[in-house]
């Protein structure tokens, strides 16, 4: 079905991880879709140059250190922190932009927020070539845009937890993000921020809904949750998607959008 | 059961996929159809229980409870079991089951709305369709993986690295 319209696929490392596009339609193979692709890396660069708690001299590290205040910054972080302080209110707390380190010191780290974020803003350039298929995902989590509703819908795999070489549901998407959270290839490294302690009970989640960014923090705040996760997850409103316990049960939830 | 319950979730997704269509000016439509919707995988579900009892007695011959007037027939060791015609916004809707040993073999859907011009229009996205059920785990059949935050050095064994190297 969607292989007789042509896929073309781009991938590059940014931010540590791995992010791929694939395109179909007018753009999929033109200077135009080139000159997209690479817009939309460069965005992810500035944000990661930003954001990064990898990189000392980042705007980010800097506010922690308290070097600079959040006026000195690009106002982008002001954006982003006030998604987390909401993210954090509507999860009761399980989702929060600040965590305490080994020693007990509360670190900014507001990646919960930048990666959801930062491809869903990466994806406009690409958004914007005509009658162009556009499927822009960065270390598993992705934006989706089909141009022509005659034409299939893009249609993501969802990770097997338990097994990264098999997929353990199938989610078909047209306009829309996909984001998966999970302990599958880091350790344990989404942990409740109330108790600073990683989630157990869940082994991953995934959340499909009309923007990246909100799919994103909804699903690492459901998998921070742990066993609380579906019920919260089924308050969310436009959202679909899977719960992978750790039995390797799996429960789908949401109405299609 | 809970394959059962699988299975109704699945007839659920398909008939989401089928009439959950979505107009961006009302989100109350989208809202109704999926109410229309889910009753639909009740009856699927109250089906696939009747299915169990045939197993059970050895005899064919069920219909679905909570209202619905289902019919069944029997074909070999399989026995069909038929919702009745739920009515949507966008015209009618049947489900029919295939149960064999007390546990659901197929879904078809026997009638679905045509002609009505919102038909055309298509939902941007939908329930997850488990693997187990209705989808291949082959990469063949997906575009795109998500995963837990995978890391470029845990990259390479990724099922998105062969799909990306099979497009390059």
């Amino acid at each position: 079905m969607t292989a007789t319209l042509g896929t073309t696929r781009q991938v590059v490392h940014v931010m540590g991880m791995p992010v791929s596009l694939a395109l179909r339609g007018r753009h999929a193979a033109t200077a135009a879709g080139e000159r997209a692709w690479l817009e939309a890396v460069a965005t992810l660069r500035d944000v990661d140059r930003v954001f990064s708690t990898y990189r000392a001299d980042s705007h980010v590290s800097r506010l922690d250190r308290g070097e600079i205040g959040l006026s000195e910054c690009p106002p982008d972080v002001a954006e982003v922190l006030a998604i987390g302080e909401l993210a954090r209110v509507q999860s009761g707390g399980a989702f929060d932009v600040r965590r305490p380190d080994a020693s007990g010191r509360l670190v900014l780290d507001p990646s919960g927020v930048v990666k959801g974020w930062a491809v869903e803003r990466a994806a406009r350039s690409l958004v914007r070539l005509e009658d162009t298929d556009v499927c822009l995902s960065a270390g598993g989590d992705m934006v989706c845009h089909v141009a022509d509703p005659a034409r299939d819908p893009w249609l993501v795999g969802i990770e097997d937890p338990h097994d990264p070489s098999r997929v353990v549901a199938r989610v078909p998407v047209r306009q829309g993000a996909v984001a998966t959270s999970g302990a599958a290839h880091r350790g344990a490294h989404i942990v409740d921020a109330r108790t600073g302690v990683a989630a157990t009970g869940v082994a991953q989640v995934t959340v499909v809904g009309p923007d990246l960014t909100w799919a994103d923090v909804d699903a690492t705040a459901a998998y921070a949750l742990g066993a609380g996760a579906l019920a919260w997850l089924s308050t969310r409103p436009g959202r679909t998607g899977l719960v992978v316990w750790d039995d390797g049960r799996c429960e789908t939830f949401g109405r299609a959008g | 059961m809970r394959r059962i319950i699988g299975w109704a979730s699945t007839t659920v997704t398909l008939l989401v996929l089928l009439f959950g269509y979505h107009t961006s000016t009302s989100s109350t439509v989208a809202g109704q159809v999926a109410d229309t919707v889910i009753s639909s995988g009740t009856v699927a579900g109250s089906g696939s229980g009747s299915g169990t009892t045939t197993s059970g007695s050895g005899s064919s011959g069920s219909s679905g409870s909570s209202g619905s007037s289902g019919t069944s027939g029997s074909s070999g060791s399989a026995t069909q079991v038929t919702g009745s015609v739920v009515q949507t916004r966008y015209g009618p809707v049947q489900v029919q089951l295939s149960v064999s040993g007390g546990e659901v073999t197929s879904v078809s859907v026997l009638q679905y709305p045509d002609g009505d011009p919102r038909s055309s229009q298509i939902s941007n996205y939908a329930l997850p369709v488990l693997a187990d059920e209705t989808v291949s785990a082959q990469s063949s059949s997906i575009d795109m993986v998500s995963g837990a935050t995978f890391t470029s050095s845990g990259y390479i064994q990724s099922l998105q690295s062969a799909l990306d190297r099979a497009g390059l």
